[in-house]
């Protein structure tokens, strides 16, 4: 077993003592130069530098949005946007994290709202300063059409909404990107739960279900097993049909 | 892109592949499923947990002289940050009071503020790192809950039990497959957008160990989906929900009757310790696959280091089951960058197939996890031979996606697996048309602090809810099965201790367990530098850690967790 256990670290493999080194690259994170692992992600590679993250890691796979990060590259005018798990180290990267997002999410009661334009307009007013100048979608480390979704919102379009918005980590860089201001994660986040909420196809199955929890019929089938030894709920489950 | 290196390997996929997808398509399982003295066999020779030096006896605390998974026993044997002399004075002065503190601000803890403050009562938060920093925002697949005809909640059950070896505690399992449908439609009257079929009705797949499909789902954004979801709400209450962000409790405080009557927090910003008391406490802080156990890579979240098993057992709590480590049979093997990612079981459900080095399938794909991951193990060990290396040093085996689209038609996949496709779109490999390598990867805390079906603990006002409780799962969890307990645990917590919290009167507060810890530990001669919890996982190579030793005074800084994590042989490599 031991030749196939796994012991590597995030930061480099442990098994790997006395073989050549990785290959670096010299990026700066937040102005101080650092050779790294060419082939590190920019959260490995702050690692590498011994730093402790705290804040700009949360789920390390590209899915909790914490570890928004913007850099620019040696010759190029542009600012790049990415997830620091999932993004590359490229030689003369220059970045740094963003620790948070300010921002004001609207208070709502789901229960008392429409799944339409005046919601959007009453919770979200700024999204009408769009100017669809297409930044919050170049910004999306996701590949989102972002910009689509805001206009998606401003038509009342709520299942485009919910669609567009969907694969959201809401790391609020392109809130940050937009010249004018809005919050287009959180516009999102509205969409989505209205869908959900309001638009949704009713089950009737599962109607059906519910009433029976309810009616407790499934009581005696639980009090049943619940009775049975290991040996007889044992034989049970090894002799139970499969769909 | 693969490497060269892999191309032919590659095209032995290809060539089985026909002959798999007729077998797929009649129906009937494309690999016989394992008896019991099949799974027992595989089970005691290749899982993990079976290894000589796996486990080994705690030496203090409610379970001294159990056999433990030997990391959790040394994260257990190890120092308070608090010293309680110092603390003393600042324990009559509280910087919180509270009727309710709940700690951790993921699924359980959002469930749980929610539920508390639909009974009237009103909670704080208090998390590590942002709300939502959690295992919850990345669980792909699904969620159990018998909910189509051909289902019932008992036969969940009864799966439920075999999968966890008939461990299980029958109170918590039926608590669990009773409340299923419930949960599905609470969590839609929140806004949680279910796949659903053109009646309506919900989508169902198979999960690994399930006899009926009962796997709904979100595509495979189901946590983020709910986590969001619930934090949402949560947000949408700032009056009866009090959220402390990056201030992660680190003792529990008893008082001298013995009741949980609050915790200690540690200000990561400041590195300040701030006293909460609270009438009760519920601890939803998660799980511990940021240990590293056994040196595996992981699937869990960066602040998933057992926090909450740690508090409790100091303030005397049971755990139950803490023997036992749940490796996730898909882990991503290659790209490097993204080795241990999980690779959701969901793939599985729809089709996808392990397969050896000759493209041939040798295992059932749904077999319980702990039965498909040691099935893997040993399909890669020395014996078989038959798993593939990459250029870093791994070893796993291919999952064959690509049967998937032709199983249920092109587009299917893409549509439903956006954040698989996008994980490995990434670097060049589309998963429509070629597999996956995967391998075995840290996933889940089996076990934790014993409850009972009102999350109640041994100690008064102290209750749990999620993977950090113990007893739901027995020895093993099921796919989907954690997502429905910390939507129906969280709610039972929030519920009951709400309850208790309306009731209780709480007398003078103190610290005297983690004296009385202390002592143990020196009683019982144990030497050891460890300072729990640990908060944070250092990934700083080990050179750098010897040098940042330097820094380290009496008072523990934060980098004090990285004592000990040096220089401890095998096993700790990857702490």
């Amino acid at each position: 077993m031991g030749g196939v256990r796994q012991t590597e670290t995030e930061g480099g493999k442990a098994d790997n003592q006395g073989q050549p080194q990785a290959r670096t690259v010299t990026i700066s994170i937040m102005g101080k130069r650092a050779q790294v692992p060419e082939d590190a992600t920019i959260m490995r590679a702050i690692e590498h530098t011994g730093q402790q993250i705290i804040r700009g890691a949360g789920c390390r796979e590209g899915f909790c949005g914490a570890c928004g990060t913007i850099y620019r590259m040696p010759g190029d005018y542009r600012i790049h946007t990415g997830l620091a798990c999932t993004t590359m180290v490229k030689e003369g990267m220059a970045l740094a994290q963003v620790p948070y997002v300010p921002m004001e999410k609207a208070v709502y009661d789901l229960e008392a709202l429409t799944p339409d334009v005046d919601t959007i307009k009453r919770l979200y007013p700024s999204i009408f300063r769009c100017v669809a100048c297409g930044t919050c979608t170049k910004a999306c480390p996701q590949g989102l059409q972002v910009m689509d979704y805001v206009q998606a919102a401003k038509r009342g379009d709520i299942a485009d909404l919910m669609e567009l918005s969907f694969d959201c980590v809401a790391c609020g860089l392109c809130a940050l990107r937009c010249p004018a201001e809005i919050v287009q994660h959180k516009v999102g986040i509205l969409g989505k739960r209205l869908y959900g909420r309001y638009l949704r196809k009713e089950s009737k199955e599962l109607d059906a279900r519910l009433q029976e929890v309810k009616d407790r019929k499934f009581d005696s089938e639980y009090a049943e097993l619940m009775s049975l030894g290991r040996e007889a709920l044992s034989e049970r489950y090894y002799a139970r049909d499969s769909e | 892109m693969y490497p060269d290196y892999l191309k032919g390997l590659l095209e032995k996929v290809e060539q089985t592949r026909p002959k798999r997808l007729e077998l797929a398509k009649t129906g009937k399982p494309v690999y016989p499923p394992m008896n019991a003295a099949e799974r027992e066999d595989v089970l005691s020779k290749f899982h993990p947990d079976s290894a000589a030096d796996a486990r080994r006896a705690v030496r203090i605390g409610p379970n001294r002289g159990e056999s433990l998974t030997t990391e959790i026993s040394e994260l257990l044997e190890a120092h308070s940050m608090i010293d309680p002399v110092r603390m003393e004075p600042h324990l009559r002065k509280p910087d919180y009071e509270t009727d309710l503190l709940i700690i951790g601000g993921g699924g359980a803890g959002c469930w749980a503020s929610i539920a508390a403050m639909k009974n009237g009562v009103s909670s704080m938060i208090a998390t590590k790192l942002r709300m939502g920093d959690a295992n919850t925002m990345m669980s792909e697949g699904g969620m159990q809950a018998a909910v189509s005809p051909t289902d019932s909640p008992s036969r969940h059950y009864l799966d439920a039990i075999g999968g966890g070896h008939f461990d299980n505690k029958p109170e918590l399992v039926r608590a669990l497959t009773e409340d299923g449908p419930d949960v599905v439609r609470e969590l839609e009257n929140l806004g949680v957008i279910w796949d659903k079929m053109e009646d309506g009705s919900l989508q169902v797949l198979h999960g690994g160990g399930t006899s009926r499909k009962r796997m709904v789902s979100c595509r495979d954004y189901i946590g983020a989906i709910i986590m969001r979801t619930l934090m949402d709400e949560v947000e949408n209450h700032p009056d009866q929900i009090n959220i402390r962000e990056f201030e992660p409790a680190v003792e529990l405080l008893l008082d001298d009757k013995g009741q949980c009557a609050g915790a200690i927090l540690y200000d990561l910003d400041t590195e300040r310790f701030l006293v909460v008391k609270a009438k009760a406490t519920i601890v939803t802080t998660g799980g511990f696959g940021r240990l590293h156990i056994r040196g595996f890579a992981t699937t869990n979240h960066y602040g998933a280091t057992g926090d909450g098993l740690v508090m409790a057992y100091r303030a005397g709590a049971n755990l139950k089951f803490m023997d036992s480590v749940q490796y996730h049979p898909t882990g991503a093997v290659y790209p490097e960058q993204i080795a241990g990612f999980l690779v959701t079981e969901k793939i599985r459900g729809a089709g996808g197939q392990p397969l050896n080095k000759h493209g041939e399938l040798f295992v059932f794909p749904r077999e319980p996890r702990d039965v498909e991951s040691a099935a893997i193990i040993r399909e890669c060990a020395t014996d078989r031979n038959n798993g593939i290396q990459t250029a870093a040093g791994r070893t796993g085996v291919w999952l064959d996606s690509p049967i998937i689209d032709q199983i249920h038609g092109e587009g299917y996949t893409r549509h439903q697996f956006p954040g698989m496709c996008r994980a490995f779109d990434r670097y060049g490999i589309d998963i429509v048309k070629q597999p996956m390598l995967i391998y075995p990867s840290l996933h889940y805390q089996n076990g934790g602090i014993e409850i009972n079906d009102r999350c109640e603990t041994n100690i008064p006002g102290l209750f749990v809810a999620g993977e950090a409780s113990g007893g739901v799962h027995g020895r093993n969890r099921l796919m989907g099965n954690s997502v429905l307990d910390y939507n129906v645990f969280g709610r039972r917590a929030g519920k009951y201790a709400s309850e208790y919290a309306k009731n209780v009167k709480l007398g003078n507060l103190t610290l005297n367990h983690v004296t009385a810890y202390a002592k143990e530990i020196a009683d019982q001669g144990i030497e050891t530098d460890l300072i729990t919890p640990m908060i944070l996982p250092s990934y700083a190579p080990e050179d750098v850690k010897l040098q940042q030793l330097a820094r380290l005074g009496n008072v523990p800084a934060r980098h004090s967790m990285l004592r000990s994590r040096i220089g401890q042989g095998e096993g700790k490599k990857a702490c």
